[in-house]
């Protein structure tokens, strides 16, 4: 293996392939079938979506509990496909670097804002 | 080597260090190879979005007034910025997703197959951005109040 410590280590970079290939695609599942859920419901509901149904869609416990999973999920998805578009394109480490670390606090940040609204319903 | 054709073929263009400005513009992609650039692009828009998103999710579930304030800045605006704009980024997101969620489907199916021949590859790219496209436009036609 290459010299991955010291002055050589590597401080950016997916060295973890298959973890998160899977997660990628777990979450993606569990993504898809929040929107199928979701779209369930509003397609099945007959008249014009006000406040109240739409609200009500949100505030069941099942609807909480799987919207929560869906936050976290999206949080891990997005990170692993961000990370690569960095990889992908940006090749001086101290811009990548930088970029990953905006990217995790702009992620972070967002996951924390939906499950305060989600908390307050 | 033989030379079984006396004419011979025109050179492919090689590609090596490709440049954006000179070489982009004239790459053909295959479908597939469309599908995939945009997967990567749908997704860096929702990426940039997310606050947006999170906004829409926020005002439209937290209360009754936030509510009317929501579906007030679709329908005029907030600040300097007209409802139509606004109609108009909802509608890169829904476009973003419906792309992403159909290739990321396309996808799935394939890992679960194995259907990587060539033929699937391209009928099915075709399939992800036919249907991606046209339920786009169903729902800008309803988010512009074309029905």
């Amino acid at each position: 293996m290459a010299v991955n410590y010291g002055s050589k280590r590597v401080v950016v970079g997916a060295h973890y392939g298959l973890r998160d290939w899977l997660a990628q695609r777990v979450t993606a599942v569990l993504m898809a079938l929040f929107t199928i859920a979701l779209l369930a419901q509003v397609v099945l509901f007959k008249g014009p979506i006000g406040y109240d149904k739409w609200a009500g869609i949100f505030s069941q416990q099942w609807m909480k509990f799987l919207t929560f999973a869906v936050i976290i999920a999206m949080l891990y998805h997005v990170w692993v496909g961000v990370r690569d578009i960095w990889m992908d394109y940006v090749k001086p480490v101290s811009i990548r670097l930088s970029l990953q670390v905006f990217s995790i606090v702009w992620l972070v940040g967002c996951a924390g804002w939906a499950i305060q609204v989600l908390w307050r319903l | 080597m033989t030379e079984l054709n006396s004419k011979p073929k025109r050179a492919r263009p090689e590609f090596r260090n490709i440049n954006a400005l000179s070489d982009l513009p004239t790459y053909r992609l295959p479908p597939a190879g469309w599908v995939s650039i945009l997967h990567r692009i749908s997704g860096a828009i929702m990426f940039i979005l997310m606050p947006f998103i999170i906004w829409m999710f926020d005002t439209s579930v937290s209360s009754e007034i936030s509510f009317a304030k929501f579906t007030s800045v679709f329908s005029v605006g907030v600040g300097f910025v007209p409802g139509w704009f606004v109609k108009l980024v909802a509608l890169a997101i829904i476009w973003a997703y419906l792309h992403h969620f159909i290739a990321g489907m396309r996808h799935l199916w394939m890992d679960i197959n194995h259907a990587v021949s060539k033929e699937f590859g391209r009928s099915s790219a075709i399939f992800t951005l036919g249907l991606g496209s046209l339920l786009t436009l169903v729902l800008a036609l309803k988010l512009f109040g074309a029905y």
